[in-house]
């Protein structure tokens, strides 16, 4: 039993990580409808950002704030630069994008900063927290910032009409025009907001895993499988999700004795698979109602 | 009467073929037109037109300011509301989300739940519902909510795009009379497209008779719904 336990509170310490990228990935998908497959990649630029930004000699929270900005700014620019000439083109043809853009930030992220591992300081410090050892102060700030960010996001939904605007530019660009919403100005808006979220995540993550140009890869599949397994068009739900993913990771490794540790990734792929096929809408997703 | 929207010599295509061949109609202030034809005569396209969804040219005067080549939303901000065949509710969103973005580009943001419950007192029927899913709605309520949603911009001018489409006789007069009522003691302006020519003249001043893409007839509605010809050969009753 306390090895069970352990291996839960662990599960969740790793969820965060999961459940913050998973926020990113649930934003991006109101905004545009589509997984934005560079997302990892772009909340890792924004953390060596940010780690510049330290090498500069600001303070952390300044860093912070200052790399959210920049990220926002970058976020809309892609999709005025890059998006907004093919919105009209076919979805596979913003796959390929998604792809270039992967790639093209994985490389420029090596070219200026080279692909060295850095360390990324944490504003929680690393202590163990309440005295635990199997989880730190920075897991339990990690998981106290993703619940705050969660529920910004629900109140800008729900409650502004920006937010409003925003969901329906998403679900009927032709009606949403019709009552004088600007919806390319609300898909940049989208991405600013997508970008700013996964700076947040990167920053957070970063102290983890280390910094390095690669350090997104598994964690944006984690973070897939967490917003799939919630339900794409619900950011508590994508939560949720990613804090299950981080648990069901630990416990299959520690009880399944032909996972262990080399096996925990596709883990995250089974689950993908699983809830596609029996529900399709993930456990919190909201399922559209409709008469035919 | 001061004109409204002044349209001349509008002609639109899709690719290669030309739906619109120069229309001229012209709305007068509070007033209601009707453009009548069968299917495929182009009144979707013009209407369409009219609030930038189709690319056209010609001339579109609302209010002195020509529409031709302005965007979709622009068009709506200058107080064009319209409400599309098939109705363009958004589906997964509640009946009171829909009319609050009917109202999402106006400034006037104290006002707005003043004329919610304005909408719910025409529409009764919408305040049930006002937590559901438009989806779930019936035909009927969907097109009173889209309505309801265009009159949620405080239009200068209303474009209805056949709305007695799929719905039941009796829930259509109902529509009809409500719209009568709008224009009655709200002033709004209306540009009706309809299939139901004998509902369409009841409600409208002056009708137009599109055929293949050209006005083939114009006058008053009741002049025109009272000759025999033209209901025999264009109306079909």
């Amino acid at each position: 039993m306390e090895l069970f336990t352990q291996q839960v509170l662990a599960g969740i310490a790793t969820g965060a990580i999961y459940a913050c990228m998973a926020l990113a990935v649930v934003m991006i998908y109101q905004a545009i409808n589509h997984l934005n497959f560079a997302q990892g990649e772009m909340a890792m630029f924004s953390t060596f950002i940010a780690w510049q930004f330290l090498e500069w000699g600001l303070p952390y929270w300044l860093a912070f704030i200052l790399t959210v900005i920049v990220s926002f700014v970058a976020g809309v620019a892609i999709e005025r630069v890059v998006f907004k000439p093919i919105e009209n083109a076919p979805v596979l043809s913003h796959v390929v994008i998604f792809i270039a853009l992967y790639s093209v930030i994985n490389s420029a992220a090596g070219f200026i900063w080279d692909f060295t591992v850095k360390s990324f300081p944490s504003p929680f410090g690393s202590s163990p927290l309440f005295g635990s050892s199997l989880i730190s102060a920075h897991q339990g700030g990690m998981v106290a910032v993703t619940l705050a960010l969660l529920l910004l996001l629900y109140m800008f939904f729900s409650y502004t009409r920006v937010g409003l605007a925003m969901r329906a530019a998403a679900a009927n660009p032709a009606s949403a025009r019709l009552v004088g919403i600007r919806v390319s100005w609300m898909t940049a808006l989208g991405w600013g907001m997508a970008a700013a979220l996964g700076s947040i995540a990167g920053m957070l993550i970063a102290p983890v895993v280390f910094l390095e140009p690669n350090m997104m890869i598994s964690i944006l599949l984690y973070g897939f499988a967490g917003a799939v397994l919630g339900g794409l068009t619900s950011p508590g739900g994508a939560v949720l999700g990613g804090f299950a993913v981080g648990v069901i990771e630990n416990l299959a490794g520690t009880y399944i004795p032909v996972v262990g540790s080399e096996l925990k990734l596709p883990i995250a792929l089974v689950v993908i698979v699983v809830v596609l096929v029996f529900k399709p809408a993930g456990l919190f997703g909201r399922v559209v109602v409709s008469r035919v | 009467m001061s004109k409204l929207l002044e349209v001349k010599d509008l002609r639109a295509s899709y690719g290669a073929v030309r739906v619109l061949h120069g229309l001229a109609f012209s709305l007068d202030e509070g007033g209601v037109t009707t453009l009548l034809g069968a299917n495929g005569a182009g009144k979707t396209t013009a209407l369409r037109a009219l609030c930038g969804m189709v690319k056209c040219s010609g001339e579109i005067l609302f209010e002195g300011k020509n529409l031709v080549g302005r965007s979709t939303e622009d068009i709506a901000r200058l107080g064009v509301a319209h409400v599309p065949e098939g109705r363009g509710t958004f589906t997964s969103m509640t009946v009171e989300e829909n009319l609050h973005l009917g109202a999402i580009s106006r400034s006037d943001k104290g006002n707005i739940q003043k004329d919610i419950d304005k909408m719910y007192d025409h529409f009764p029927r919408l305040r049930q519902r006002r937590t559901q899913q438009a989806g779930t709605l019936s035909g009927g309520e969907q097109q009173m909510l889209a309505i309801a949603r265009a009159l949620m911009l405080r239009p200068r001018l209303m474009l209805l795009d056949e709305p007695s489409f799929g719905l039941a006789p009796l829930v259509v007069k109902e529509m009809f009379e409500i719209l009568s009522v709008l224009n009655r003691e709200d002033k709004a302006s209306m540009l009706i497209v309809e299939q139901n020519a004998a509902l369409a003249l009841g409600i409208a001043d002056e009708a137009y008779l599109l055929e293949t893409g050209s006005i083939v007839m114009s006058g008053p509605a009741k002049q025109i719904g009272a000759d025999e010809n033209v209901r025999r050969s264009y109306l079909g009753y």
